[in-house]
């Protein structure tokens, strides 16, 4: 698998505080990667290592296999969490001037943002002042500004943030567009559900180091409980009598013909071969799945244990 | 540094576009030439009023020894207050009429006003009257009892007017103080410590005006760029020192256009101000000096043109000053100073999240140019001290002390010395105020103080 960015051991220090402690992450090409963790953990850190705004202490970092350097300027986009506009410089003035700092000619960014001020029907905004602008309408400019010069890394910090849910979705659909032109996106958040919808591998950092790292299918496999949802069309009283010994039930639905439960498993060594091989024994089976915990779980289970360990 | 470019070309333009700058940049040139011109129109608003004064002479001298003028008509009116009784003048009287005649003052010369070499004539009005009318009686006054103790003493020593003449002529002296300076190969200039002085002062107080104004310049857009949050993706694309060094020089720019366009406006408004406004000015038909100094003084004794001289030497004068050099070393100064001090700005600017937190970190900047100020009043007075000498060497004043001091002329050796450590100094400031800039503008929300400052200098890159 070819790799768009790889950072190797990076240490960063401020002063006495230790913002980055041997972090290594490896984002694959043509993916979505999503960088969690709480505040303060050091992600924004991290980010301002990869877009060359701060050097690391130690470790490298690498754009498609090459030692970063000011040439990869222009094929990184950044979208930092706190981000803004001059207030009293009109939008595409400004939108201009901003393309032009990374790189792109006039023409170039003029034809650019022509196209993408059309797309997102904003041509009317041009010559308004950004102070005149809402908070969504100006983060839909610093989002054409930062995609416009068509980098093949992108970074998002917590791209949604402001943005109402009609908005937020052309955004996300936007992304997932900018992915399937090949583009590599680096995704920062803390909503947990936005990754589990867009991102292909993630990645936790909690207090300076990175304590997690994977395919997110993968993540959220490893950290299943052993919980699995079962619907099926037979005798309930049966599997509450023969089976108790092996699993409880936590939840029981029942329709007109089908019965939906909800089973935790008590001894680890089954397998689901073997909970499926007992339920086709008791009747009909229409719906069979684990439960894969929500990158929250994930999220919440993973701070906890390290920062246990930690202490 | 095409991105350096493109920043400074933002810098630039969206600070000459802005209202205020505009509106500066026209007004300033409006006070100027208002400064400059305002007293000549004032003086002759004052003069253009008819006035009549009406004159009690006990020594019945003088009367027709003082002259009317086009706006001065002098009218006796000793007969009318004369008491026959009392054989005195009813000068109460004539107070109290004065309110209901159309004099404007009353002019009484007592006995006394020729007993002595000093005499003594009261002038009565409501209003005070100018300077132009007070010099006027004197002078007509003093030149008739010169011409009578003159002719008596003449007369005495059994001289014809011709004799009087000729001693006159001799005997009239004149010193003058040239002031001469001389350069380094030798070389005599004429000089004027007057002129000298108010173009040292009016130099200096400029670069003390304009590093503030465009030093603070530069501070506000610092934090602008951090408050509003754009800096973070400015610097995602630029490295922080050229978005800081584009925006120095973006201001500097701009200051550089608005003092242009301030000699530029400053003269063209002088020039024609004076075309429209005094176009019937003729001093010799309002000042009333003039009639005097004309007709009697000159054809009498043949005595040189006072008024005259005087101007040839201000002309003189004006022009021994180099202005070449003087724009050249401000031009050098001004830069100078601007940039060693808009990097201690840009390090305020970068250090705080808004403006009202700047204060605490003004002190440093605010009182080495203070200083200079104050120092600058003691350099006009006496440019050579050793005083000067420090603070025209010593880089955080020497743009305001040094520019006081070249009108006077400067050795080479300090000049040299002076502008190397302010470019040596402005140098290192930059790359000091660099590395603190590149931490403090992506710093928030943190109450900085020295010791942090310092901390951040400290941080590798």
């Amino acid at each position: 698998m070819k790799h768009a960015l790889i950072t190797e051991n990076i240490e960063k220090r401020f002063a006495n505080h230790l913002a980055l402690d041997d972090v290594s992450i490896q984002v694959p090409e043509a993916s979505i990667y999503g960088l969690l963790g709480p505040n303060g953990a050091g992600k924004t850190t991290l980010i301002r290592i990869i877009n060359q705004i701060t050097a690391p202490d130690k470790g490298k970092v690498y754009f498609n296999g090459e030692p970063i350097s000011s040439k990869h300027i222009s094929l990184i986009g950044y979208l930092p969490e706190e981000r803004g506009l001059y207030k009293k410089m009109k939008v595409g003035e400004q939108a201009l001037y901003l393309c032009q700092l990374k790189g792109l000619s006039r023409q170039d960014a003029l034809k650019g943002l022509k196209k993408w001020f059309e797309k997102f029907e904003i041509q009317s905004w041009w010559d308004k002042k950004v102070e005149e602008l809402s908070k969504g309408m100006a983060q839909k400019v610093q989002f054409i500004i930062t995609v416009l010069h068509n980098p093949t890394l992108l970074i998002f910090d917590e791209p949604f943030s402001g943005f109402d849910p009609i908005n937020a979705n052309l955004l996300k659909q936007e992304i997932l567009e900018l992915k399937r032109n090949g583009a590599t996106i680096i995704f920062s958040t803390h909503n947990m559900s936005s990754v589990e919808e867009i991102c292909d591998y993630v990645a936790l950092i909690n207090r300076s180091r990175k304590v997690l790292e994977g395919e997110i299918n993968e993540v959220r496999t490893n950290y299943a409980s052993n919980i699995y949802e079962i619907q099926f069309e037979g005798f309930l009283n049966i599997i509450e009598t023969s089976l108790s010994h092996e699993y409880k039930i936590l939840k029981v639905e029942k329709n007109l013909k089908d019965t939906i439960i909800e089973i935790e498993l008590l001894n680890n060594n089954l397998t689901s071969n073997d909970i499926l091989k007992r339920f086709l024994e008791f009747g009909n089976i229409s719906m069979f799945r684990r439960y894969l915990p929500k990158m929250e779980d994930v999220f919440i289970k993973v701070v906890g244990e390290t920062n246990s360990l930690t202490e | 540094m095409n991105k350096v470019l493109l920043i400074i070309k933002r810098e630039f333009n969206s600070r000459v576009k802005k209202r205020s700058f505009i509106i500066m940049t026209i007004l300033g040139p409006l006070l100027f030439a208002a400064l400059m011109i305002a007293p000549i129109v004032l003086m002759r608003l004052e003069d253009d009023e008819f006035k009549k004064v009406a004159v009690i002479d006990e020594t019945g001298m003088f009367f027709n020894s003082i002259p009317n003028t086009k706006y001065l008509q002098f009218e006796n009116v000793s007969l009318q207050y004369y008491d026959n009784l009392t054989t005195s003048y009813n000068l109460t009287k004539a107070k109290e009429d004065l309110k209901n005649t159309d004099y404007y003052a009353l002019l009484y010369i007592p006995h006394t006003a020729v007993q002595t070499n000093i005499g003594v004539v009261q002038l009565i009005s409501f209003r005070q009257p100018n300077m132009a009318l007070k010099l006027h009686i004197s002078n007509s006054m003093e030149k008739k009892l010169e011409d009578i103790k003159l002719s008596t003493k003449a007369q005495e020593f059994g001289l014809t007017e011709e004799d009087v003449t000729n001693i006159l002529t001799v005997v009239n002296t004149r010193i003058d103080v040239v002031t001469t300076t001389l350069d380094e190969k030798g070389e005599e200039k004429q000089s004027s410590t007057e002129i000298a002085m108010i173009i040292g002062y009016i130099c200096g107080f400029l670069i003390y005006m304009f590093v503030f104004m465009y030093g603070s310049m530069v501070m506000r857009g610092v934090i602008e760029e951090k408050t509003s949050r754009i800096v973070e993706v400015i610097v995602s694309s630029v490295k922080p020192f050229q978005l800081m060094i584009g925006k120095i020089i973006g201001v500097a720019l701009v200051g550089l256009t608005q003092f242009l366009l301030w000699v530029v406006l400053t003269f063209v408004l002088v020039f024609f101000g004076q075309k429209i406004l005094l176009k019937d000015y003729n001093p010799e038909k309002f000042n009333p000096n003039s009639v005097i100094v004309g007709s009697t003084l000159d054809n009498q004794y043949n005595v040189p043109d006072e008024k005259a001289l005087k101007y040839e030497e201000a002309f003189k004068a004006v022009f021994s000053v180099n202005y070449l050099q003087v724009i050249t070393f401000f031009l050098f100064y001004f830069i100078g100073g601007y940039l060693l001090y808009a990097a201690m700005f840009a390090i305020v600017g970068s250090a705080v999240d808004n403006e009202t937190d700047t204060q605490q970190f003004m002190l440093p900047i605010s009182l080495p140019l203070i200083l200079g100020i104050i120092v600058m009043m003691q350099v006009i007075n006496n440019p050579a001290s050793s005083l000067s000498y420090w603070f025209s060497i010593i880089p955080f004043t020497s743009p305001i002390v040094m520019m006081v001091r070249i009108p006077f002329g400067v050795p080479i050796a300090d000049l040299i010395i002076s502008m190397l450590l302010l470019v040596i100094s402005f140098v290192f400031m930059t790359w000091f105020a660099a590395k603190i800039y590149r931490v403090g503008i992506l710093m928030y929300g943190k109450k900085v103080n020295y010791k942090e400052l310092w901390k951040w200098f400290k941080y590798k890159n």
